[in-house]
């Protein structure tokens, strides 16, 4: 069943200036549990499109509907409440709460959720140790490894059980070893909680991974192939 | 978790909150060290005025005000007194005899009022005994002596002892002569009053203007709290309706018989605010140039909170917290600091006798000994509160405008 449905997807940027038609027309659907990996050359619309299905900015065009929503047409306020409890984000510089411990940073989002103290505590560090680090719990993001805090990140994605989770760029400023790992942890968390993982990536592993490869040029997608993997 | 995070934010940049923190504090400490200064002068003032000059509320014939004229006294005077002393929080009533004169030694002369007074009801309503720094107050064996203020002994170049002229209006219109020696000389620390002021007892003017001894030009009325002057004159004042109706006498608080000083006081209390709120600001904008800072170094941060899903309202608030908790850590300081100085200077005494003259001219001690009412810390800190939030929504406003895809990949 399709979790996400874009259709007929535009995006234009400086309409009234010099116009960049950033996405045009795109028809798309993904499934719950695909692990999925958008590439292109650089420009060629992938953070734009991931931004237009994120809720993080609006089509010109078209629609996106996810679970039978078109939040395209959310207000402001409707889409930073739909993004809490529906969407999850993986980016590329990690962006944790540098003031917040690894626990407290997985515990903050379910914090906004409106869970309780004892939920959020006991989640987080179920989490934590899902991604293979329960034992950083009280630790600041500022003392660990770029590959522990992107599992933080992941763990904070999962935290708010969200219908798909996006990762832009997310192994950009890992070394192989760390990028192999977190790789390998996304899959057992895609296979575990059946979680839909949406990928940006110019990285080969990451290519490499996914069960489906949709390349984009110039806007629009060029290809859609999936891949069989076991 | 967005006020520990706030609070968490505060300490992120150590050096420059720790700059933010000491300037705001010392700020803060300049502003209410000087209202303390200024508030324990006025104090001390008030409490000079109404025990060295006003007492707590006057009885006066209301003509004597127009023309201070010894023909221009009240009307059976026992009357009043027997009426006011019955009163639970009337200390003690003195009555007086006054008259200008001119006053003279061998060496200088010059204009004064005289005081006639009864010295053992005086020392319960002044207590002009306590500020004779020079011979001594009266004694019943005396004879004719007189009491001056330092300025006056100045004026007269007069030294305890020496043989001073009163030269006076009588009843009859004649100008009458009367000699005394000095008995002793006061300082009140009020210039004004202590060169005009001369005291003898009652009973010698009375006998030298040729008036009854019980003859009355002021009653002076002092209270156990003086803080009631206002509110027991008043009552006075309702117990004499129609005296008052037919104009045989007026009642006037310390604050009606010394309007200059009144005022001075008002505008003190005024300019003492003014001066904080002046403070205040220029803080307010040190810390809007920080906060500014601030968001414009996340970035970053604030569009991965705005995409994960912190409403508006929560980073407006996260960013005001920050503000607050910034703000109120120097402030504390600040006040604590304050308190400090203040309970110290308060015990031991502030020697401005440097600007002594100046002060002393207007009738304001040299030593000051700062207050500042407990009442007083909270409304700063309800300031300091105030100023934060203020502070808080131009940059506030700043981080809410940034768009979250943009923001994310600074």
């Amino acid at each position: 069943m399709a979790i996400i449905k874009v259709d007929n997807l535009h995006k234009i940027y400086n309409e009234t200036v010099i116009p960049v038609h950033a996405i045009r027309g795109i028809d798309l659907e993904f499934n719950t549990g695909e692990f999925t990996a958008i590439v292109g050359p650089s420009g060629c619309g992938k953070t734009t499109f991931l931004n237009l299905i994120g809720g993080l900015d609006k089509p010109s065009e078209g629609k996106v509907i996810i679970d039978g929503n078109d939040i395209a047409h959310l207000s402001s306020r409707q889409l930073i409440d739909y993004r809490l409890r529906n969407i999850g984000f993986v980016f590329q510089s990690y962006n944790l709460i540098p003031v917040l411990t690894a626990g407290e940073n997985i515990a903050f989002i379910m914090e906004l959720q409106g869970k309780s103290k004892k939920e959020r505590l006991e989640r987080a560090k179920d989490l934590l140790e899902q991604v293979g680090i329960a034992e950083k719990f009280n630790v600041r993001p500022g003392q660990l490894s770029g590959g522990q805090q992107q599992r933080v990140a992941v763990a904070r994605a999962l935290a708010s059980k969200p219908k798909f989770i996006l990762a832009d760029e997310p192994t950009a400023n890992l070394d192989s070893k760390a990028t192999e790992d977190l790789l390998d942890m996304m899959a057992e968390m895609n296979r575990k909680h059946n979680i839909t993982f949406i990928f940006s990536s110019h990285d080969q592993r990451v290519i490499n991974r996914a069960r489906r490869l949709i390349t984009l040029t110039d806007g629009q997608v060029t290809e859609d192939i999936r891949v069989n993997k076991n | 978790m967005t006020i520990l995070i706030s609070w968490k934010n505060v300490w992120r940049n150590k050096a420059r909150s720790f700059i933010i923190l000491i300037s705001t504090a010392i700020g803060l400490f300049g502003g209410i060290f000087s209202y303390a200064l200024m508030m324990g002068s006025t104090i001390q003032r008030i409490d000079s005025a109404i025990k060295n000059e006003t007492s707590s509320f006057q009885l006066h014939n209301p003509a004597y005000l127009q023309e201070e004229d010894i023909k221009n006294n009240i009307r059976q005077p026992e009357k009043y007194i027997k009426e006011i002393e019955k009163l639970s929080e009337v200390k003690a009533v003195s009555s007086r005899l006054k008259s200008t004169a001119m006053i003279s030694t061998a060496y200088s002369s010059t204009g004064t009022i005289i005081n006639g007074i009864n010295p053992d009801s005086e020392i319960q309503v002044t207590r002009l005994y306590e500020s004779i720094f020079a011979g001594e107050y009266f004694d019943n064996d005396d004879q004719i002596p007189i009491i001056i203020g330092r300025k006056l002994a100045k004026k007269l170049n007069a030294g305890v002892g020496d043989k001073l002229i009163l030269s006076v209006p009588a009843i009859d219109g004649e100008v009458v002569y009367g000699a005394f020696f000095l008995k002793g000389i006061f300082n009140t620390q009020n210039d004004l009053f202590d060169g005009i002021q001369a005291y003898i007892k009652k009973e010698d003017l009375a006998e030298l203007i040729g008036i009854d001894k019980e003859t009355s030009s002021e009653l002076a009325v002092s209270l156990y709290n003086t803080d009631l002057s206002e509110k027991i004159a008043k009552q006075v004042e309702s117990l004499f309706t129609s005296e008052i109706e037919q104009e045989e006498i007026i009642i006037r608080n310390w604050k009606q018989i010394d309007i200059t000083l009144s005022l001075l006081i008002d505008s003190m209390s005024y300019f003492s605010w003014f001066f904080i709120g002046i403070i205040l600001i220029a803080l307010a904008f040190g810390i809007v140039n920080t906060m500014l800072m601030v968001v414009l170094e996340r970035v970053r941060e604030i569009g991965m909170l705005m995409a994960i899903g912190m409403n508006k309202i929560r980073i407006f608030s996260m960013i005001m917290w920050e503000t607050l908790f910034l703000s109120l850590s120097g402030g504390i300081i600040g006040m604590i600091f304050s308190m400090l100085f203040i309970a110290y200077f308060k015990h031991f005494g502030m020697d401005l006798s440097v600007v002594g003259e100046g002060m002393n001219a207007y009738g304001f001690s040299t030593i000051i000994y700062p207050a500042a009412p407990f009442t007083f810390y909270i409304e700063v800190l309800m300031m300091i509160i105030l100023t934060a939030i203020l502070a808080s929504i131009f940059p506030a406003i700043k981080a809410l405008k940034l768009n979250p895809a943009e923001a994310v990949r600074e």
